[in-house]
């Protein structure tokens, strides 16, 4: 039996995380509630405070070329190793429930590139979609599962967190997200900190440690982004969608919320009001890591024979 | 709001969690309207078309708050009989001058009022606070008459006759125009056709929902769902606010937008109640305090004026000036204010026998606005210039004629904290590129002082709702880095100790100012001393030293000082009140012990309107202060504006005046007669009531009237601010697009503070502008191309961002495009990005109550690609220019050609 | 900082503790271990006014070492609950920006390049200049012999991101050297 097949809930340690969360599986014994970000990008105005705020907290550097991306008003493009915030802004021919606007006119329903209409009367129903994206601290973290170093950990608040300093820059978890989130940082060192090592959102690790909130919840002038114990956030936002539902916005749904899903739950959840694809989020994310066990259980064998060298390398590093 | 004022933004989506519905109206649909339950895309510039179409709505459906609009408004004052409206006129009011442009606003008085409007003159309205001052009647020029540019147009010159007729008269501060209230004639039935309701009706009557649709583009149904949500949301249980930002003031008919608006909501019922009013938000931390302690020209500090030669020669004359003394109110101790002042700023040399030193100030003789101050460095009229945060050369319109300006200097000082393109033109300006400007010729000195940020210096920013907050020193400033405090307080010393010797009489106001503040380890002068200074204090009597408490305290006869009255309580009991900080959620909604407010700490201006004309609120839902029986007091949530003991049954005895002559229910208590005014008999330059001129560069001619612009608008027919035709002119159509433009969130105004910073450079990094995929067919454009913008001032260049998020309007049979472009970037080489300046496109053509461009719309073409680099870029905005016609004329002719009384 | 030993070693940790795979606990290094946010470090947090717009948001600033370490929004503000705009969230670059002009520079005329001015010297030169400017532009009185009592030699322009008594010294020592001119945002 591989430890993958002991499954949900047997309290064993296991690549699936159990019934008391993924940080009782890391062994932390005296653990808070766990921690997450609840996301409800329909009221998010766009206004990227939480790029900067956290970038301002993290010491995380200007991300790329000052370069126009075309993309409606989205020029940091993704997350990477330099924007653990993004905001994406989608511009669609689709109604908002309960929005009317000046934009739509009569007409037959388009859905052409931008340009490819000359007719107001072409014109149809129209939103502006804010989304703000970060690393999900998945329940069954590939990028954790598959780090070499112990670089990547998981917190006593359930979430996952790169050591720099102990980041090899391997790369492994690169691939492994089914998110695309996690980086290994470019750029020149003698400016750029942690250039060559694996970057993320550390759902801001050392401000949680002193009970404070995370920078881009704290700047968020709407509440989009709402932190706190994930429980709580959950039923938050079921409450969330069943009001927006009543009041005709049909396209709300969550994404990320479910336990049950690909990556056990997402530690990092969203209110979003089209399909994930549209934000540039995968439609069903998967652990990339669900074979791994028994796969490494094959390569124990050699890697305890590199204990003893290795041990002999770390005493020996620290002078 | 979302875009320009995102934590502010947070009440508005509280707001609409809690079911309030948010109604964005706005030339493009941005991060605001995409959380708003409607969206309505407007032509830039045709506000006064849509809010007057609201104002109809309300008054030929009777769906106005009666018993406010009867017992708070001048809705049943009579207008005298001299009146005539637009719809007589061919456009314009009674009193139109063509000869000069402007008005005689005698026949705009009240019944009984004519004599006294003719003796005063037009004063400036409270309801802007953003660089108020009023012209009025003609003026000679100033010194301009002996300037080379005598008669008629020279190259780069302004022609002498625009020049005197817009040489200003009356330029008086922010205070209420002067009615003699008792002269008043009413009538309590609203039907007399000559009472201020039923002018206002027929006024209004063309103001249609078919008109807004020919006007604005907004479809009557559209426009219908606007009228029903807001009146459906005003009355006695519900308000509704209206808020601009302050792109309402970036118009040749700024003030009347902002009119409109009051009408609206005195006719709803929504001014002085919670949840209601106008809120006008500001783009800068204290543009709100650099009016109310004014670095203007035409203001002294507390909305005092600058006295006017040959108006305003003795202290008595310019208060007079101010408010008469048989008008209600507080503006009737307008001299109490001033001598205040002046025992401030001259101490001990300001004494009753020379009238406080009254001589002691500069007087004004016409517009000396910051569009007149860079038209006299054209002229080597001005040797030097201070730019302290402030960066012309990409925030002003006509930015060319700024930074050719500063070529023009002797010296100039710029204080900032980044090497801001207005520090670098004389290296890196467009017109070195274009030729226009040679480095080696220009013989400007500049001087680069590094300034000190917010947290290097501790002081009061006074923010949009008129609270000033302080903000304490952290840390000390890196380098030279200064404060402005520090920098004009030593240079003051300096100049002072230059003039020590001297036996001059013009150097005694310098010699004599009170300039010894006490001064830190350093050197640096106490910002809290400052702010004392400002609140003002005692001179004799048993306070002698102390404090004052509150303007109500200052006395006329010297034994008092206060360097703004109105901000006097801010150092109430010798505590800087600014610094209160107790917690919000320590305290009621109100919030009052967080900062100070002013005035008197009062968080909702005329609140007495809070209550009905009994004292009782309007309803529960909406009670914020009223009368108390038992005690015998205005009580409630805020400060009560108005006389804390005065009951609502208070009627004045004959002859009182100002304080005394307020009624128990008249809550305006800075307005002439106590109401708030529908229609102004005085204080407005360009009419007293609102009408739909359109914009200074439009190609669309007016549908309302004949008169196609503003008839009053200040116009500078230059060879360097040519402008385009407009309407139904021949060349309108070498310019067909209306452009506006507008700020990012991410970036802020200028881009001082803003393009140096990486991590907002990156979230914005290159000048663009917003097409609709209409016109980006019809031109030609592509989206992430480029393309050039023309206007007759020059060509600019941006990429192309195709959005749905802009549309065509349908103007009855007629399509018009918009184009959107941020203002942002400037060309230099020292930020993290750069881009051409939209600001580059503007010429200057002014609001004529206070001087401010219109900078938020005008006409241009389009076309897909680069503009012309180097000397190939003048000829190309010349090609231009020939194909439509244009000479110094075009534009400029304040009457329409063909309207009756035109000139020509 | 103490000295390792191979007790600290993660893999011994892993084997021995609670946290046998390796995922959490055991992994953690001497620095994360001792991770502490700069919020605590400070020496100070002083009470301050977001310098962007007029909103006028609360921030709280984080200083240590004489050294703003964070600008974040101040929660007690009724006007703001702790929160901040991209804008107001860079406050702290706006401080400590490398790209900031922090030295005093002068160009003088017909120069292509900055040069270096000494601060004292520089203001000595702008009072020298402002005395002179207002000398050659002074006006008395104007063509009808009303008094002026003014020059238009010096003219100004700014103020709206200035403190409320900075606007104040200028408006008061430009008033009493009879300079008009004066001017700032709030008419563009």
């Amino acid at each position: 039996m591989s430890l993958a097949d002991t499954g949900p809930g047997t309290g064993l340690p296991g690549f699936r995380a159990g019934a008391e969360g993924p940080a009782a599986d890391a062994g932390w014994t005296d653990r808070p509630a766990r921690k997450g970000f609840f996301t409800d990008t329909s009221i998010c105005i766009g206004c990227k405070a939480c790029e900067v705020a956290c970038k301002e907290w993290n010491g995380v550097p200007q991300d790329g070329l000052f370069e126009l991306l075309g993309s409606s008003y989205d020029n940091t493009g993704a997350l990477g190793a330099s924007t653990w915030r993004h905001v994406a802004f989608v511009e669609q021919r689709k109604p908002l429930g309960g929005q009317r606007t000046g934009v739509t006119d009569l007409g037959m329903p388009a859905f052409d590139k931008p340009g490819a209409v000359a007719d107001p009367d072409e014109r149809t129903d129209f939103r502006w979609l804010m989304s703000s994206d970060v690393c999900k601290h998945c329940t069954n973290a590939a990028c954790l599962d598959v780090c070499p170093t112990g670089a990547l950990f998981r917190t006593e608040f359930g979430t996952v967190v790169v050591q720099p300093d102990v980041c090899n820059g391997c790369g492994y978890c690169v691939p492994a997200c089914p998110y695309g989130v996690i980086e290994r940082r470019e750029g020149d060192a003698a400016h750029v900190p942690n250039v060559g090592v694996a970057q993320k959102c550390t759902l801001c690790y050392d401000r949680l440690r002193e009970d404070q909130t995370p920078a881009c919840a704290k700047a968020c002038p709407t509440e989009s982004i709402q932190f706190g114990d994930l429980d709580e956030l959950r039923q938050r936002a079921d409450r969330r969608v069943a009001a927006l539902h009543e009041q005709g916005v049909m396209d709300a749904r969550l994404y990320g919320n479910d336990p049950d899903d690909g990556v056990g739950g997402a530690g990092a959840f969203f209110l979003l009001l089209d399909e994930p694809e549209t934000y540039g989020l995968p439609p069903d994310p998967v652990v990339t890591t669900a074979d791994l066990p028994s796969m490494w259980r094959r390569a124990g064998l050699a890697a305890a024979g590199l204990l003893a060298a290795a041990a002999v390398a770390f005493v020996g590093r620290s002078r | 709001m979302a875009e320009c004022h995102p934590v502010g933004f947070q009440w508005v989506m509280e707001a609409k969690a809690r079911g309030a519905k948010v109604i964005h109206v706005d030339p493009r649909f941005t991060r605001t309207s995409a959380v708003a339950d409607t969206h309505v895309p407007i032509r830039a510039g045709s506000d006064i078309a849509f809010l007057g179409a609201i104002v109809n709505h309300i008054l030929s459906n009777d769906l106005y708050f009666a018993d406010y609009v009867k017992a708070y408004t001048n809705a049943s004052h009579l207008v005298g009989e001299d009146f005539r409206d637009v719809d007589d006129l061919d456009g314009v009011f009674s009193g139109y001058d063509p000869e000069t442009g402007k008005y005689d606003t005698d026949s705009w008085a009240y019944e009984g009022e004519t004599e006294h409007a003719a003796t005063t003159g037009p004063t400036a309205h409270a309801d802007d606070q953003d660089g108020d001052d009023q012209d009025g009647d003609d003026h000679d020029g100033d010194d301009h008459a002996s300037t080379a540019h005598e008669g008629g147009v020279s190259p780069g010159g302004e022609s002498e006759q625009s020049e005197s007729s817009r040489g200003a008269a009356h330029e008086l501060g922010g205070h209420g125009a002067s009615v003699e209230h008792q002269q008043i004639q009413r009538d309590e039935t609203l039907q007399h056709p000559r009472c201020v309701f039923q002018v206002l009706k027929r006024h209004f009557a063309r103001y249609t929902p078919e008109l807004v649709q020919q006007a604005c583009g907004i479809t009557p149904e559209q426009f219908l769902e606007v009228c029903e949500a807001v009146t459906a949301n005003s009355g006695r249980d519900r308000t509704t606010a209206w808020v601009y930002s302050v792109g309402w003031t970036h118009h040749t008919v700024a003030i009347q937008y902002i009119r409109t608006s009051a009408i609206i909501q005195l006719l709803l019922g929504n001014t002085g109640r919670p949840g209601g009013g106008i809120m006008a938000l500001r783009g800068h931390a204290s543009i709100q305090g650099s009016t109310d302690i004014p670095t203007l020209y035409n203001l002294l500090p507390g909305y005092l004026p600058m006295p006017m030669a040959g108006q305003h020669d003795t202290l008595a004359e310019m208060a007079a000036g101010i408010a008469s003394s048989s008008q209600k109110g507080y503006w009737a101790n307008a001299r109490t204010y001033v001598v205040n002042l002046l025992k401030a700023w001259w101490g001990d040399a300001a004494t009753e026998d020379n009238d406080f030193a009254y001589d002691y100030l500069p007087r004004l003789t016409g517009d000396h606005g910051t569009y007149a101050t860079v038209m006299d460095m054209l002229a080597d009229k001005i040797d030097g210039y201070f730019l302290v945060g402030q960066n012309p050369a990409v925030g002003s319109a006509h930015a060319k004629m700024q930074r050719l300006g500063l070529a023009h200097l002797k010296w100039l000082v710029v204080r900032d904290l980044n090497l801001i393109e207005s520090a670098t033109f004389w290296k890196d300006a467009p017109e070195i590129e274009t030729g226009e400007l040679r480095t080696a010729d220009i013989d400007t000195e500049v001087f680069f002082f590094p300034a000190a940020s917010h947290v290097e210096k501790s002081g009061s920013f006074t923010q949009t709702q008129r609270m000033l907050q302080w903000h304490h020193k952290a840390v000390d400033p890196p380098g030279d880095c200064q404060s402005d405090l520090d920098f004009f307080h030593r240079l003051g010393v300096k100049i002072r100790e230059r003039l020590a010797d001297s036996g001059d009489d013009r150097d005694r106001p310098v010699l004599d100012l009170t300039w010894d503040y006490p001064v830190d380890e350093h050197g640096e002068v106490s910002a809290d001393a400052v702010l004392r200074e400002i609140n003002g204090f005692h001179l004799g009597g048993e306070k002698a030293g102390q404090a004052l408490g509150s303007y109500l305290e200052m006395e006329d006869d010297g034994s008092t000082a206060g360097g703004c009255w109105i901000y006097t309580g801010v150092y109430a009991d010798e505590v800087n009140q600014a610094a209160r900080r107790k917690p919000g959620r320590d305290q009621s909604w109100v919030a009052p012990e967080w900062g100070w407010a002013w005035p008197a700490n009062r968080r909702i201006l005329y609140n007495r309107a809070s209550a009905d004309p009994d004292g009782k609120p309007w309803s529960e839902r909406k009670a914020y202060v009223w009368w108390d029986e038992d005690q015998q007091k205005w009580v409630g949530h805020d400060v009560p504006d108005f006389e804390p003991d005065k009951p609502p049954s208070y009627r004045p005895p004959e002859g009182a005046t100002g304080i005394a002559a307020l009624a128990g229910d008249d809550p305006f208590i800075m307005q002439a007669d106590g109401k708030g005014w529908l229609y102004a008999p005085s204080g407005l330059l360009d009419g007293p009531m609102p009408s739909h001129y359109e914009p200074q560069e439009s190609p669309v001619a007016n549908p309302v009237y004949r008169q196609q612009s503003n008839p009053t608008r200040e116009v500078f027919p230059r060879e360097d601010n040519l402008q385009n035709p407009s309407g139904d002119e021949p060349g309108a159509e070498v310019y067909p697009y209306v452009f506006t433009t507008y700020r990012l969130t991410e970036h802020h105004t200028a881009g001082g503070m803003s393009r140096w910073q990486p991590y907002l450079a990156e979230l914005q990094p290159e000048f663009f502008c917003e097409v609709s995929p209409e016109l980006a067919r019809e031109r030609g454009l592509e989206h992430l191309g480029w393309a050039t913008i023309v206007s007759a001032r020059t060509a600019i260049e941006a990429r192309v961002m195709v959005t749905d998020r802009v549309v065509p309007l349908r103007m009855g049979d007629r399509v018009v495009h918009q184009i959107g472009l941020p203002y942002h970037w400037g060309v230099g080489n020292e930020a993290l990005v750069s881009g051409d300046s939209a600001n580059d496109l503007f010429g200057v053509t002014l609001d004529p109550n206070v001087h401010i461009q219109e900078s938020k719309v005008a006409s241009c073409d389009i076309r897909a690609g680069r503009r012309p680099r180097g000397p190939a870029l003048l000829d190309f905005v010349a090609d231009y220019r020939r194909r439509a016609g244009i000479t110094t004329e075009t534009g400029n002719q304040r009457r329409t050609p063909g309207t009756e009384g035109a000139t020509s | 900082m103490a000295r390792k030993t191979l007790l600290d070693w993660p893999v011994l940790r892993q084997l021995t503790g609670r946290d046998p795979l390796g995922r959490g606990a055991a992994v953690t290094s001497e620095r994360t271990r001792s991770l502490e946010p700069r919020t605590v470090q400070a020496d100070t947090v002083v009470k301050s006014i977001c310098p962007y717009c007029a909103v006028g948001c609360g921030q709280n600033v984080y200083v240590r070492d004489g050294r703003v370490t964070q600008i974040e929004g101040d929660p007690d503000s009724p006007v703001s609950r702790g929160r901040l705009c991209p804008k107001g969230s860079a406050s702290e670059q706006l401080v400590n920006s490398p790209g900031r002009a922090t030295r005093m520079l002068y160009r003088r005329p017909g120069g292509t390049a900055w040069e270096p001015l000494d601060l004292e010297q520089a203001t000595d030169m702008i009072a020298d200049r402002v005395v002179e400017s207002r000398r050659r532009h002074w006006q008395d009185t104007d063509e009808h012999g009303k008094p002026l009592r003014r020059t238009m030699g010096v003219a100004a322009l700014g103020g709206a991101t200035l403190d409320n008594e900075e606007n104040y010294l200028i408006k008061k020592l430009f008033t009493a050297l009879g300079a008009i001119q004066i001017e700032n945002q709030a008419r563009i």
